[in-house]
């Protein structure tokens, strides 16, 4: 092993981190008031979700920040796994296939339903 | 020659041993509260592809009692994560003016500004 892939996974971590820690309470919070019926009527209709998440920028902001978020969520996963107790390699690599098949998998669904919103 | 391989032997619950494995374990833990929530705003933009009907029909499975109840601990689980991240954040980004270290409160500080100005954001597109 002569090159280290480290820096190519530490990015999207890094970068999905942040985006989480700066955006997902205030997401969360925007879904948990429209369920407890808190937002102003109409908030999150139809309608008004639609025209704001089918245009172009918010097309692709969506899948970037969502993306990213998957993939730091896969990451650390993939460590804290490791931290409880899967150490051997074999068992590691399952691990790592497994939260990266994961995150994969979610991201391609989230570029079909932009696509086809 | 045959080297024996040889693993470090760990308990598994030696997470549980000290308070502050606890709270670097909580912290790993946020991953699943922002993973799930990930593949929920996936779900919603495949439900939201559907029409107006699939969109009712997932706001109001959201509106569900265990739904509301996941939603919360869900939220208390991000808010660790976003403490825990502006913690380190003067410790993963060295910024320099000049010759001067910028000081480890003006990097978190900047954070938390920027996470109370995108949160206002967030919330004032929603209608909220």
């Amino acid at each position: 092993m002569s090159l280290s892939n480290k820096p190519i996974v530490w990015l999207p971590f890094a970068a999905g981190g942040m985006l989480a820690a700066l955006l997902v309470p205030a997401l969360m919070l925007v879904l948990l008031l429209d369920a407890l019926q808190l937002l102003p009527p109409g908030s999150l209709d139809y309608p008004r979700v639609v025209a704001f998440v089918s245009h172009p920028l918010a097309r692709v902001v969506c899948v970037g920040v969502i993306a990213l978020l998957l993939w730091h969520a896969a990451h650390r996963l993939r460590m804290t796994v490791q931290d409880i107790g899967v150490r051997s390699h074999g068992a590691r690599q399952v691990a790592a296939r497994l939260c990266y098949g994961a995150a994969t998998l979610a991201s391609v669904a989230l570029i079909w339903a932009v696509v086809v919103l | 020659m045959n080297a024996k391989v040889h693993y470090p032997t760990l308990p598994g619950n030696w997470w549980l041993k000290r308070p502050s494995y606890l709270r670097y374990m909580l912290r790993e833990l946020t991953c699943i509260a922002i993973g799930a929530f990930a593949i929920l705003l996936v779900f919603a933009l495949l439900r939201l592809g559907q029409g107006a009907e699939a969109w009712q029909a997932f706001r109001a499975a959201l509106a569900t009692p265990l739904a509301i109840a996941w939603q919360l601990v869900a939220l208390v689980f991000a808010l660790y994560h976003s403490v825990t991240w502006f913690a380190l954040a003067p410790r993963t980004m060295l910024l320099q003016i000049g010759t001067r270290r910028v000081p480890a409160g003006w990097i978190a500080g900047a954070h938390y500004l920027s996470w109370v100005v995108l949160s206002a954001i967030v919330l004032v597109l929603s209608g909220a």
